[in-house]
């Protein structure tokens, strides 16, 4: 879902130094992104699970996150299993 | 090493099968450990009757519906599951004498839904594109319509109490010295339970959970509303949330039985790769992780037998947490 509103793509390059601001330049560079992620007060929707590499973000300091150049943000649906 | 507790007193008979849930050995993985200070041992789940952790959830479920008096033998029950809870409540409904709805993705193994059937259950299908989540949203609404008892596993405080009582007050007292607890996370129970329990006897105790990179057919979701978070998850609980990718488990799951004898199914094989890569950056410890189920219902997607690229090409069209 994600995909069609970066114009199909599965990946982009996005620039920023924490998760926030590689969010913030995505939603610069594909404003259809920030309506699907984020609810209506502005906070990032709980049903949206952030990774750096392959680590949720929530568990390390969230969106003040620092990011490097090399790594990988993954964007996905929280999914239930059981 | 430190000696591990005595197996417990003889135990005589039990009154019926229920009764043998729980009470799993602790083994050590002394090949599997990539660093010799670090130990890593396996909690076998799968040593449960239907073979999985979710015996001990589902007669949880159950027994807390029966305390609570919101079931009595000859009644349905409707449940969502991926597959292992709900073979574990057709085998304790047989038992007791209940009836069971089990609403589940129809792209899971066909060892799930013989296995279903072999108890007695009948399987309602959701949607295999919306997954667990699909199964959750219908399992719903058909409790609402036809009035029917959900135990719901994914919201009840009955699900987190069996780890809580049972596998971590199991692994606290065959292993003391445990560091890090590493488990596949899927309706949150087991992490919940056991983090809450290890936390209680040594708070610096590390808990670990394990999630599946899931493929694009299934995780493909076309809105954040078939998103869900399981109500009794409390992400305070975890100390670390890592993915890890069909193929690293299906790798780790062929090593389990090459070099260990373990048989698990491939969740396993995700928290013991995760296992492998704490004991990395650790200078010394003990790693305990979950061996959540055997291998038995993932015999038919060639884990161990076939071309590592077509399993993990199956892995990712289907479910296995």
């Amino acid at each position: 879902m994600l995909r069609q509103a970066v114009g199909g793509e599965r990946e982009v390059e996005v620039p920023g130094s924490t998760v926030a601001e590689v969010l913030d330049n995505l939603y610069d560079a594909h404003p259809a992104v920030k309506a699907q992620l984020q609810s209506e007060d502005g906070e990032l929707h709980r049903f949206v699970n952030v990774y750096l590499n392959d680590e949720d973000v929530r568990m390390l300091s969230w969106l003040d996150t620092p990011v490097s150049d090399r790594d990988r943000i993954l964007i996905l649906p929280a999914m239930a299993g059981g | 090493m430190a000696s591990l507790s005595p197996p417990s007193a003889v135990q005589g008979v039990f009154t019926d099968l229920t009764k043998t849930i729980g009470e799993t050995s602790l083994v050590e993985l002394s090949g599997l450990s990539p660093n010799p200070d670090v130990r890593i041992l396996a909690k076998l789940e799968s040593e449960n009757p239907t073979g999985s952790i979710k015996d001990r959830t589902a007669l949880s479920l159950i027994e807390d519906a029966e305390a609570r008096g919101l079931i009595s033998p000859g009644d349905t029950i409707i449940e969502p599951t991926s597959g292992n809870t709900g073979i574990a409540m057709a085998m304790i409904c047989r038992v007791r004498g209940y009836k069971l709805q089990a609403v589940m993705p129809e792209n899971v193994t066909e060892e799930r839904r013989q296995m279903l059937r072999l108890f007695g259950a009948q399987i309602i299908d959701s949607d295999g594109e919306f997954g667990s989540n699909g199964a959750v949203k219908l399992a719903r609404t058909l409790s609402a319509e036809r009035d029917i008892f959900m135990p719901f596993q994914y919201g009840n405080p009955a699900n987190p109490r069996a780890h809580y009582d049972g596998t971590a007050a199991e692994i606290i007292r065959d292993c003391p010295d445990i560091d890090v607890f590493v488990a596949g996370l899927g309706t949150g129970g087991t992490l919940m339970g056991c983090s809450q329990r290890l936390k209680e006897f040594r708070d610096e105790i590390e808990v670990v959970a394990v999630e599946p990179l899931q493929g694009d057919p299934v995780s493909g979701l076309r809105s954040l509303e078939d998103g869900f978070v399981p109500p009794i998850l409390d992400l305070e609980r975890l100390d670390r949330k890592l993915l890890v990718t069909n193929r690293d488990s299906i790798l780790m799951t062929r090593r389990l039985a090459e070099e260990e004898g373990i048989f698990a199914g491939v969740s396993s094989g995700g928290v013991f790769h995760v296992c492998t890569r704490l004991a990395e950056t650790m200078d010394s410890g003990t790693i305990v992780g979950i061996v959540c189920d055997g291998g038995w219902k993932y015999l038919s997607t060639g884990i161990w037998t076939d071309d590592l690229d077509d399993v993990e090409d199956l892995l990712d069209r289907s479910l296995s947490w």
